[in-house]
């Protein structure tokens, strides 16, 4: 046998007895974050590839969206940090190594980019709150350029919304400490999963059948990518070392077996992709809205199972004789 | 740092000390004692091993940090943190193979193991090795061939805590 224990009593906040640093609020940003990602491919794709007439929500429409959904994001994250009113220190320094602190300054840039996207559509997508703008000489000019250059505008979105979607997923890759994390897929299965959502986003939303056709079929594609990447991860967790083993087990019969492989796995993936197939075979449409909106619980899983999972996994792993109730139950008696 | 596991009787006094010195508050620690018990009844062997951060030459947690918050002390390998530019974010803690960090409450900065810098500045011991009643723990320079701790790592076995990690931990345990 062998055995190791903690003799004196550590009980560390967020670390004891395993690691759990993060909760809800960075998995819904992470979700919330893939998905900006997403809409802003999307809405940019639509315009470089002139899909005005076929997918107008897309076009038009859906780039207000980014800035609204990622600020929530932004919010969830700011109420994790333990040390809030230094969050501007994020700010007022670049870490190369650090793909948090990447993520900080892209998160910094996508809002202007995002803006000038909203812009140069929003006489056609959104008239009314275009018309409050036209109302400034100032307003109309930037109007009109924007307009002018949404082309072009659309080709500067696609690369920083790619490093958002991708970033969230190098973001837990980079943790050499924490096997499940540790792999090359997980910047791109976010990605992947970011578009999807975004995809079920847009079949949810748009009014016209053309589109909500179009974007069904986009999701499907997604998703089988997704499915296929997810094997690529757990392809290479089952055959690194110990600890990556050790990492797999937590979904292959371990804590985060259900919520993996049912949540995820079933309920996000292969139960839309069936219903997804069924209705673009025109078998059964009945369910058409189920499908999305399963996808979008997927995607929020799939956060939610990996951040998880993968801070439990460990390098060093004690059993603990120390009971913080029983330094409780010593106050109380006080 | 080089701990004897041959001396050490797991008493915990080097956590105590640190407490003590340190300020640490209630219910979270910066070292702990780890007894690690390995063999088939009868033949059982107990090693006693004090553990903290391992100020690693290669430390992920400094890697990660997205503010530079967490950086090497005038360049020597001792890790810390500085609460003014640390955000709370907890990629150091997720960052250290050895979950050596911990949250400061109710402050919220994250803290670790400093090897007692402000007494090493001050040629003194961290307080853990100079509490030690068996005098297991040593700590000194291992750049110095002519250290204590140079020598002990001459002239005795010793190992590393997952040494597998690439992180290049500078505490050692002579076995």
């Amino acid at each position: 046998m062998s055995e190791e224990l903690l003799v004196t009593a550590r009980d560390n906040a967020l670390i004891d007895p395993g690691l759990h640093i993060w909760t809800w609020e960075v998995a819904m940003y992470l979700f919330l974050g893939g998905l900006t990602a997403g809409i802003m491919i999307f809405a940019a794709l639509a315009i470089v590839r002139n899909r005005e007439q076929e997918a107008p929500f897309t076009a038009a429409r859906l780039a207000l969206l980014a800035p609204i959904v990622l600020s929530l994001g932004m919010t969830t994250l700011f109420m994790d940090l333990e040390h809030k009113l230094f969050v501007y220190r994020f700010y007022t320094s670049f870490q190369i190594t650090s793909p948090m602190s990447w993520g900080a300054w892209i998160l910094i840039i996508i809002y202007p980019v995002s803006v000038l996207q909203i812009l140069s559509t929003l006489r056609t997508g959104y008239s009314f709150l275009a018309g409050f703008v036209d109302r400034l000489t100032i307003g109309r000019l930037i109007l009109d350029w924007c307009e002018r250059y949404r082309y072009e505008i659309a080709l500067t979105v696609i690369p920083f919304a790619v490093m958002l979607g991708v970033y969230t997923g190098i973001l837990l890759s980079a943790f050499s400490a924490r096997p499940f994390w540790n792999n090359g897929v997980l910047g791109v299965l976010f990605l992947i999963s970011g578009m999807s959502t975004a995809a079920a986003l847009v079949v949810l939303l748009a009014r016209q059948h053309s589109e909500k056709e179009l974007f069904t079929r986009i999701d499907l594609v997604l998703i089988l990518a997704e499915i296929g990447l997810v094997a690529l991860l757990l392809i290479s967790l089952a055959s690194g070392s110990a600890q990556h083993l050790e990492a797999l087990e937590s979904v292959m019969g371990g804590s985060y077996t259900i919520p993996f492989w049912v949540l995820f796995v079933g309920i996000g993936l292969l139960i839309p992709m069936l219903l997804e197939t069924l209705e673009i075979s025109g078998v059964n449409k009945s369910l058409a809205m189920l499908a999305p909106v399963l996808v979008l619980i997927g995607g929020y899983a799939l956060r939610q199972v990996v951040m998880d999972a993968g801070q439990e996994s460990t390098w060093t792993n004690y059993d603990t004789q120390y009971s913080s109730e029983v330094l409780q139950r010593i106050h109380r008696s006080d | 740092m080089v701990i004897d596991t041959k001396t050490c009787i797991g008493c915990g006094d080097c956590v105590v000390a640190c407490k003590t010195e340190n300020n640490v508050p209630e219910g979270l620690n910066r070292d702990w004692v780890v007894e690690a018990t390995s063999g088939t009844y009868p033949d059982l062997k107990t090693e006693f091993r004090s553990e903290r951060c391992n100020h690693c030459s290669n430390p992920t947690c400094v890697t990660l940090c997205p503010t530079g918050a967490s950086h090497l002390w005038n360049d020597t390998n001792i890790v810390l943190v500085e609460p003014e530019k640390c955000t709370g974010c907890k990629a150091c803690i997720a960052a250290c193979p050895y979950d050596a960090r911990l949250v400061m409450h109710p402050d919220g900065y994250i803290d670790k193991c400093t090897f007692c810098h402000h007494r090493v500045e001050k040629g003194l011991d961290p307080a853990c090795v100079s509490s030690c009643p068996t005098g297991c723990m040593h700590f000194g320079l291992i750049d110095d061939p002519h250290s204590k701790v140079s020598h002990l790592l001459k002239t005795r076995e010793h190992k590393v805590l997952n040494p597998e990690t690439g992180n290049d931990p500078n505490v050692f345990y002579l076995i």
